[in-house]
């Protein structure tokens, strides 16, 4: 018996509505399709540029232990990056295209990874804020309405959740340290800490597709919740390591049982979205070089394969 | 004609240590099938031993849902995912 | 389901599960060293266990350096995560080689009070006792293939004879890095084969990286079993078997008397670095 679209809508809506799980081979909207495509497209690009700038610490990472932690880190943002792919690949989107997207500035990544690691801090700051805010948006995706993906996310945030508590030790351990550790980490907070509330997207006001998003089922919770919840959950962590975070605003309102916090710089979360952060061009070459040097290699192993 | 430098879909299916079966955990890009079951290693086990892996080519397996309300569907069972090939999102549509 | 139950739920995730072979660091992997104590054996010379273990750390130390450069830069993203695990694992060696090193040192008298950082971040470099073959950059996947299938075979053969040492923690060591070590073996065997046989560009690709990395084998005094192996991996990839002469010692020295290559200098420069200008800090 063949459906109509109608139907098959409203079974759609009807599963979202109780928070199933759309599956796959499940009838969906164009529209859903397409947003969920770019929505973890994008999620999965984050993980593979977001190897860069902590990548660029392995090397002169100082201590072997923190060397191995940090490798191993990496190692597993790319294993999160082909886990997003793979999901995103069950909606008929092939990797091999979402990357020539990503090259070529069609598909973006977490602005976060638009600024640069300028001292051995950053890889703890990272940790604690970065994977942090990270957290705070990726929890919520656990409940995704779309199967794959929710799942994929279940197994991202458990290994976020040692990611975090890396970079956070590794601070503690800085704040006990010398002065100059101590500094380094100010300094490095410094530079992170509005990044990290950008992290969570425009103001709701300015964000036109979070109700259509959040009837779906693609988003949980607004940009402004996730960011309330983070300054909340990382004040008191803030605390405890003895940093300033730099927000002469940031002050706990009883009234509201939350901390109320300064204006984000709007205008340099757009230039940096739009393409003229820090790192931006770089971050995009390093990956386009990655995959035209090893475009020989893949198509060798392609021919091996079809020899055999 | 464009080299062939696409890798072709495999899916991997899980059986851990204290586990009854296997499950399926995700996919995976690889040249050919010894690569596949590596990668398969690498990515979803970190290399624990332990762990059995099978790893499949995505086309060469059939599926249904039981909620399958795709009005393609066809009784006989198709590709796992409702296409293998990507699809083109014209340029033109905002916000994508 | 309220918004803290939910968080909640994600705290509970990171409880120790079936599932925890997943995270590549920390969690699911048995010690290695479990119930062996520190003392040197009495019938080992703790002077001469120390130096092996440094050299066979240092060839460690100094190759995961060079593989942890490739990180972001692989050929497909797979590969990253191959090229990963194997720079961790050999990084894993290097700390347990280097503090049995120390450990050994330490039962020397007049010597000791250095532990795996302090040898591997406040040696000089005429103190590095790796092979030369370790401190090449790879200049594409063709060289880091054919350079990583001849040290993981030449290392997998020291350490298959390792694992009777005399001293229980270097045979403990040994029996964790066989394992770790014919994986890598493997893997780097498949792609000399997959590049030597595939393409006529990759097979170019391929028998030049062999040409110019024969040279450094010469200091490895390979066993008869491995070279044998190596030349059927060649034969297999269709590529002709190298023939170039060992790479010329300086003054008479090569790696192991901690002469070696211009480019160790500026591997030392990098590693060192962060360490070296916060020299009493803890991290």
């Amino acid at each position: 018996m063949e459906l109509s679209e109608t139907q098959l809508s409203e079974h759609f809506e009807a599963t979202i509505a109780r928070q199933g799980r759309i599956e796959p081979r499940d009838w969906m909207p164009e529209g859903y399709r397409k947003t969920m495509i770019r929505q973890i497209a994008q999620h999965a690009h984050s993980e593979i540029i977001g190897m860069q700038p902590e990548g660029n610490w392995i090397t002169r990472a100082p201590s072997l232990r923190r060397k191995a932690i940090l490798l191993a880190k990496v190692q597993d943002e790319a294993g999160h990056g082909m886990y997003l792919y793979a999901a995103a690949e069950t909606l008929g989107a092939d990797r091999a295209d979402l990357t020539e997207r990503l090259i070529d500035g069609r598909q973006k990544y977490s602005s976060i990874f638009n600024y640069p690691t300028l001292s051995y801090a950053d890889v703890g700051v990272i940790g604690w804020l970065v994977d942090g805010a990270a957290i705070c948006n990726q929890v919520p995706l656990c409940r995704s309405s779309y199967g794959p993906y929710a799942r994929a996310m279940v197994r991202i945030c458990k290994e976020e959740s040692f990611h975090q508590r890396q970079g956070y030790e590794l601070l503690l351990t800085m704040m006990r340290g010398s002065d100059a550790q101590k500094a380094m980490v100010q300094e490095s907070v410094d530079r992170f800490w509005w990044p990290s509330l950008m992290m969570f997207g425009p103001p709701d006001a300015e964000s036109p597709n979070t109700e259509r998003s959040m009837a779906w089922g693609i988003k949980r919770n607004t940009n402004d919740d996730l960011r309330q919840r983070f300054v909340d959950m990382t004040v008191p962590q803030a605390d405890r390591l003895g940093v300033t975070l730099p927000d002469d605003k940031l002050r706990w309102n009883e009234a509201r049982g939350h901390y109320d916090f300064g204006e984000v710089d709007w205008t340099e979360f757009k230039t940096v979205v739009g393409g003229a952060g820090p790192c931006n061009a770089d971050r995009i070459a390093r990956r386009r070089a990655a995959h035209e040097a090893g475009s020989w290699v893949r198509e060798a192993a392609m021919a091996h394969a079809g020899k055999h | 004609m464009p080299a062939n430098t696409d890798w072709p879909l495999f899916e991997v299916f899980l059986r851990g240590k204290r586990g009854l079966n296997h499950v399926h955990v995700g996919s995976l890009h690889a040249a050919d099938p010894e690569m596949a079951l590596r990668h398969a290693r690498d990515l979803y086990t970190r290399r624990n031993e332990a762990v059995s892996i099978w790893v499949v080519p995505a086309e060469a397996i059939t599926a249904s849902s039981p909620d399958e309300k795709d009005p393609f569907f066809a009784p006989a069972g198709d590709k796992v995912y409702r296409h293998p090939t990507f699809y083109q999102i014209p340029e033109d549509v905002p916000h994508i | 389901m309220s918004e803290q139950s939910e968080f909640d739920a994600y705290l509970s995730l990171s409880d120790v599960t079936e599932d925890d072979h997943r995270w590549a660091f920390g969690t699911g992997f048995a010690d290695p060293l479990a119930g062996l104590g520190e003392a040197v054996p009495p019938d080992v010379d703790p002077a001469a266990l120390a130096d092996r273990c440094l050299a066979l750390g240092d060839d460690a130390l100094i190759y995961s350096h060079r593989l942890q450069q490739w990180v972001t830069r692989g050929p497909e993203l797979e590969e990253e995560t191959a090229l990963a695990n194997i720079a961790l694992d050999l990084l894993g060696q290097a700390r347990l080689l280097l503090a049995r090193a120390a450990q050994a040192e330490g039962s020397v008298p007049g010597k000791g009070g250095r532990d795996e950082d302090r040898l591997a971040f406040f040696r000089e470099e005429r103190e590095f006792r790796n092979v030369r073959l370790v401190e090449r950059a790879d200049a594409d996947f063709a060289e880091l293939t054919a350079r990583l299938l001849v040290f993981s075979a030449w290392r997998l053969a020291v350490f298959e004879g390792l694992t009777a040492d005399p001293d229980p923690v270097l045979a403990a060591i040994a029996a964790k890095a066989v394992k770790e070590l014919t994986y890598h073996r493997d893997y780097a065997a498949a792609w000399v084969i997959r590049l030597g046989d595939g393409t006529d560009y990759s097979h170019a690709k391929m028998q030049a990286a062999l040409d110019a990395l024969w040279p450094y084998a010469g200091e490895l005094d390979l066993d008869a079993t491995t070279a044998a192996y190596l030349d059927g991996v060649f034969a297999e990839a269709t590529l002709t078997g190298p023939s170039a002469s060992p790479l010329a010692p300086v003054a008479g020295k090569t790696g192991r008397d901690g002469t070696h290559t211009e480019a160790m200098g500026y591997i030392l420069a990098e590693l060192q670095s962060v360490a070296r200008a916060n020299p009493d800090a803890t991290w």
